[in-house]
């Protein structure tokens, strides 16, 4: 029952990605041809903020609910793994119109064809998975 | 009920994803969604196939929920909080779109060229759907993250390997909306 929180904020943010159309292949079409400035907007303004929140879970003036230090987790450091397999991903993210998020939004407003697309992306993350000691990072 | 019913606006977007970041922090959790990509694969039994996915999936019922919460958002959203009114896109965008052979670009979220669900059902566009998902699969794994954990979370801490995968989401997106999409399409 503890985690039912994490539910809720979870239909927070689908309801977000829906009402600002972060979840419309459209907007992420019209982001990589530069031809509008919403999702640059959205993602600059989150990053932005989050800065901000960042900040103050270093310096401690925010706290978790349990009243300890909010640790924000490092991330793997490599060259090849985050250029890489960035760009494999902005490739499928440009063609999907659709990050890992909202395709599961997408599931919600009742698009068939997207549980194909949820599909593939298990797939790869397999596919990464049972490859992973084989690839260079 | 005007403002609920209305796209929302980029200023009010991104702060409230910044929001949802503060809370999940708050609530002991970091803002992620792909990691469940690989939760799937362990609950499905990929642990007999590669040691990686040997994981107590027990551990990311959390964040298991905070998916089926982002379904269920969709959901409300797409019932009773939307309006029928077309998406307002550059025109630029619109024609050329219609020039690649994308009709009505905007009057939906998402296009019947990719989404229909006869597209399931020819060669093509079920290649299309799942060559997309996969890329995103892969690339998001060996990343290390996607959107939220790279470009939110990891660029909002001065993670230098947000930043560079970041720079690789756009030369990813860019090579396939310049260059690949006329081809596809």
């Amino acid at each position: 029952m503890k985690n039912v929180k994490f539910l809720v904020i979870g239909v927070v943010f689908g309801i977000i990605l829906s009402k600002s159309e972060v979840v419309s292949w459209y907007r992420i079409y019209e982001m990589f041809k530069f031809q509008s400035f919403h999702m640059f907007g959205i993602i600059g303004s989150a990053v932005l903020i989050s800065m901000v929140f960042m900040q103050l879970f270093k310096s401690g003036r925010i706290k978790n609910f349990k009243g300890e230090n909010i640790i924000t987790k490092e991330k793997k450091k490599g060259l090849i793994r985050t250029v890489v397999g960035g760009t494999i991903f902005g490739l499928g993210w440009a063609l999907a119109g659709a990050c890992p998020g909202p395709m599961f939004v997408l599931v919600g407003h009742g698009i068939t064809a997207i549980l194909i697309v949820i599909l593939g992306a298990i797939l790869g993350a397999f596919a990464y998975g049972s490859l992973s000691k084989k690839l260079p990072h | 009920m005007d403002f609920i019913t209305q796209p929302w606006a980029w200023y009010v977007a991104g702060p409230m994803i910044a929001i949802v970041l503060l809370l999940l922090n708050y609530f002991g959790r970091g803002f992620g969604v792909s990691t469940n990509l690989e939760t799937f694969c362990t609950i499905g039994g990929a642990g007999k196939v590669s040691d990686y996915f040997k994981k107590d999936w027990k551990a990311q019922t959390w964040s298991l929920l905070f998916v089926v919460g982002i379904i269920v958002g969709g959901y409300i959203s797409s019932h009773y909080l939307m309006t029928a009114e077309p998406m307002v896109l550059n025109p630029e965008t619109v024609s050329e779109l219609a020039a690649l052979g994308f009709a009505n670009a905007g009057q939906s979220y998402v296009p019947s060229e990719i989404f229909s669900t006869e597209n399931i059902f020819s060669l093509k566009g079920f290649a299309i759907l799942i060559g997309a998902g996969f890329l995103v699969g892969f690339g998001s794994r060996y990343a290390g993250g996607c959107t939220s954990g790279h470009a939110i979370t990891g660029l909002s801490s001065l993670q230098l390997p947000s930043l560079l995968a970041v720079t690789g989401f756009f030369i990813g997106g860019l090579i396939m909306t310049w260059f690949l999409i006329p081809i596809i399409f």
